[in-house]
């Protein structure tokens, strides 16, 4: 655009304009990751439908968590205290019923709000501060795993504690919410037709979509269609792009962006409650490493590290890859090992190829 | 927006000055800005353009003297209020996020929304677009694409993306902070001609330069500033372009550099 001495505005092609898009290189890797796995172990049961459920069901706690934390890497801010979080809230979650005999849904209860004040504290810490949120959020870290490991000694005597996924299934909120799986009727009546593997009872293998598949997908429709398509979402890329231009046009830049640090954490306290329901325990050091897993999903999903573009389904093809990866490593004659080289080459070349994207965004004057 | 027509002048600062401390930004110095003119504020670096402008948009008050719009006395207390009595401030970065679109940026923080689904209360995309197109058709910027990210364009095309959103949005004092500070001669001849179009919307405009160059050939109104004290306001019809030049600090000096460097005058 300009007046009209000097339009020059090159027609793009189609296959441009889709390359463009930052969930292309996921997408691409997605499609890549899928071959290579179809040829090295399309035989070993992967693609069955109980080998699909285990890498989905991978790819699917990792995915909650990826979604919150590319919203928040878009806005322009990292949250390293999720993995501390989930441990937290997990904590906090089981505690009280197994050793108080309080409800399970009032202690989720108590969890979600503990872990949207943890968010609210975290976001104002970086907000009012000014400092990077890298730091704040890894000084939150080492406090939240501290705080988790020394209270679950005090109060429990244990670091580890069993039983609430049953007292959770007999509870009517959290084993809605939570517990087991959707559809069993569903797929009950295709095992009994043989569409489906069953045991010999009768009973399928799968008996039928865990929770957290559901989750991931409501949770990753309602962020996208957020991101993309609402008022709040156009402020998450200004928030992120240029801070101080869309406070100048009067974007609530901090709102934003505590906002994002609370949803950031709630992400973490629903990995939690759909873990220790399904695990059936609860444990002080869950969640290790989940920061930076959900960090690279996010990159390889196309956000930027430095904010202002990305994309939720680029992130949810993040933790596909992921989730297929470390699964699928398991299936091929590979030692599981080469998981982490992979995930780190991976990591790599997605960051090279967002950085070319922004040069060419940024850069072309 | 009409403008009501009785006062004569949009924008007035009576003997203004404005102190920082010990410093002394600003002493004494008087605007007076007509309806429709474009009003250029001339001066080298430190004359004191920059607290001029944050005392006009709002973000400080005067010290001593009276701020009036409409002829009537205001104190603003945020760049808010201004904005809302029409007083909007085009600053030199521009306040435009390079990884949006064309069309994100022209409505950022001003998101028209409709329902959609009788619940979800979107932003309404497809109006987005089709207003920042007519409105920037509308100050002669010719967009192909509302799409385009904004860090793809140009500097000058950045600045009357800038100038035309302010327009759009009801701004009827437009001050333009260097807009051709960083721009080339092509560019440069771009941002002049919208400002010279935005003028002829019945726009007051106050023109922040050390270009006389640029502000001669749209310039109405000249006041010249010079180390935080005016030396003057001038019709164009007073003065000419080397009388400019030689008023502002720098034109004495330019003059004697010249005649060291035995460059004949």
């Amino acid at each position: 655009m300009s007046g009209s001495s000097d339009d020059r505005v090159r027609k793009v092609s189609l296959w441009h304009r889709i390359m463009a898009r930052p969930e292309a290189a996921s997408i691409a890797g997605t499609a890549l990751v899928f071959a290579i796995f179809w040829v090295t172990a399309g035989d070993s049961g992967m693609f069955a439908l109980d080998g699909v459920m285990n890498w989905s069901v991978v790819s699917g706690y990792l995915g909650i968590l990826a979604v919150g934390a590319c919203l928040l890497m878009i806005a322009g801010e990292f949250d390293l205290s999720i993995g501390s979080m989930i441990g937290f809230t997990g904590m906090v979650a089981a505690i009280p019923p197994l050793h108080f005999g309080w409800p399970v849904w009032l202690s989720m209860g108590i969890s979600l709000a503990a872990a949207l004040g943890l968010g609210f504290v975290n976001g104002q810490l970086v907000v009012r501060t000014g400092l990077p949120s890298f730091i704040v959020t890894l000084a939150f870290l080492f406090v939240l795993r501290g705080l988790t490991l020394a209270f679950s000694i005090i109060v429990a005597d244990r670091t580890i504690v069993s039983g609430i996924g049953d007292l959770a299934e007999q509870d009517p909120v959290a084993s809605f919410l939570f517990s087991g799986t959707f559809g069993d009727g569903g797929f009950g009546w295709m095992a009994q037709h043989g569409w489906i593997r069953a045991l010999d009872d009768g009973t399928p293998l799968v008996r039928g979509i865990p929770k957290v598949l559901l989750w991931w997908a409501v949770l990753a429709a309602a962020c996208s269609f957020q991101l993309t398509r609402t008022r709040f979402g156009n402020w998450i890329f200004a928030v992120g792009g240029d801070a101080s231009a869309a406070k100048n046009v009067g974007v609530p830049v901090k709102r934003v962006k505590v906002s994002l640090f609370m949803f950031t954490a709630l992400c973490a306290w629903l990995f939690a409650m759909l873990q220790i329901c399904d695990v059936g325990s609860a444990a002080a050091d869950r969640g290790l490493q989940k920061e930076f897993e959900a960090v690279i999903a996010a990159v390889i999903g196309g956000s930027l590290l430095t904010g202002g573009y990305g994309s939720v389904i680029g992130a949810c093809f993040g933790a596909l890859i992921f989730g297929v990866v470390q699964i699928g490593i398991t299936y091929t004659n590979l030692n599981a090992d080469w998981f982490r080289v992979f995930l780190g080459l991976m990591l790599l070349s997605a960051v090279l190829f967002n950085n070319q994207v922004r040069r060419r965004v940024t850069q072309t004057r | 927006m009409a403008p009501d027509p009785s006062p004569p002048y949009v924008l007035e600062l009576d003997n203004v000055s404005k102190f920082f401390g010990t410093v002394i930004a600003l002493r004494d110095v008087t605007l007076r800005l007509k309806r429709g003119e474009v009003h250029c504020l001339l001066g080298d670096n430190g004359a004191g353009k920059s607290t001029l402008i944050k005392i006009l948009a709002g973000v400080h008050p005067p010290s001593l003297g009276t701020y009036r719009v409409d002829a009537e006395p205001v104190v603003f207390d945020s760049p808010r209020e201004a904005l809302d009595r029409g007083i909007a401030t085009v600053y030199q970065d521009l306040a435009l996020v390079p990884l949006m679109s064309v069309y994100r940026n022209f409505f950022l923080g001003r998101e028209p929304t409709r329902t959609s689904w009788g619940i979800f209360r979107v932003f309404d995309r497809r109006l987005a677009v089709k207003v920042a197109i007519e409105g920037l058709a509308d100050m002669g910027i010719l967009v192909r694409d509302a799409e385009q990210v904004v860090g793809t364009m140009s500097g000058g095309e950045r600045q009357c993306l800038a100038i035309a959103r302010a327009i759009h949005f009801g701004a009827r004092v437009l001050i333009l902070d260097e807009p051709t500070a960083a721009l080339g001669v092509k560019q440069s001849a771009n941002v002049l001609r919208i400002i010279a179009r935005a003028r002829d919307k019945g726009i007051s405009i106050i023109f922040i330069t050390h270009n006389v160059h640029h502000a001669y050939p749209v310039g109405d109104t000249f006041t010249l500033l010079d180390r935080g004290r005016s030396m003057g306001t001038f019709q164009k019809s007073e003065i000419s372009r080397n009388e400019v030049l030689n008023m502002m600090a720098g034109g004495q000096e330019m003059a004697d550099l010249m005649s060291e460097l035995g460059v004949r005058l």
